[in-house]
């Protein structure tokens, strides 16, 4: 766990393509306290990301490992928001 | 063991390596190819994966299959990157003693990493949508009796 104030936020396949970022380190005063309220957040930047956040099957993790969006933050977390997988 | 690459691998060489691994009665392998989705030749189709989490989802998939079955040796190879049509993308391979835990094993290998393990296909410049019957086909393990 890092104590700068940021998290490192990836989008993949689909959804970096939508919203044009596949990488952001996120910074704000105040650290989200979930999942949940960091996508709001996020969903809040404008119309383009409420639609593509907006997306029901929408999966994430945080540290690499499958998180619900109850899932607690801290500062210097990796959180990646992904659709369903496809591979193989 | 768990290999994320952009080359491609020879069968042969990997059912040469499970042989090895053992006296084994079943060596069952499954080789997934990149289907010809367009008929276009010109129309390219990649492979993008979540680097780290890729590696540790595979990881924990193998190790959920060798607490079910008796397993030998166990291996996964997943190709990222442009591919072309009718190329190797995915190879599972498993050796055991008897050949209903090989098939099983294998099986259940394919059908769970196409539900849980972070890639996503893209063709030309469509992103493949997740399957309803590949989520079914990962959902029957967990309330078959496979025994």
């Amino acid at each position: 766990m890092s104590n700068t104030n940021a998290i490192t936020i990836l989008y993949f396949a689909s959804l970096g393509d939508a919203l044009g970022v596949t990488e952001e380190h996120f910074s704000q005063a105040s650290l989200p306290a979930d999942v949940a309220s960091l996508r709001a957040q996020l969903a809040a930047r404008d119309t383009q990301w409420a639609a593509a956040l907006s997306a029901t099957n929408l999966r994430c993790a945080v540290n690499q490992s499958l998180a619900k969006p109850e899932h607690p933050l801290c500062w210097g977390d990796e959180v990646a928001f992904f659709p369903p997988v496809t591979g193989g | 063991m768990i290999r994320v690459q952009q080359a491609d691998f020879v069968v042969a060489d990997e059912y040469h390596h499970l042989q090895q691994s053992g006296i084994a009665g079943a060596i069952v392998t499954f080789s997934g190819l990149v289907r010809d989705f367009t008929g276009d030749t010109g129309e390219s189709f990649f492979l993008q994966h979540y680097p780290g989490m890729t590696e540790s989802v595979l990881n924990k998939i193998v190790s959920q299959a060798e607490s079910r079955w008796p397993l030998l040796a166990v291996t996964v190879i997943h190709r990222v990157g442009h591919l072309q049509a009718g190329d190797q993308i995915v190879f599972v391979g498993v050796s055991s003693a008897h050949r209903k835990t090989a098939f099983a094993a294998c099986e259940y290998i394919i059908d769970v990493l196409k539900t849980e393990a972070p890639f996503w296909k893209k063709e030309g410049s469509r992103w493949v949508a997740a399957k309803q019957s590949d989520q079914a086909a990962a959902d029957r393990w967990l309330t078959a009796d496979d025994s």
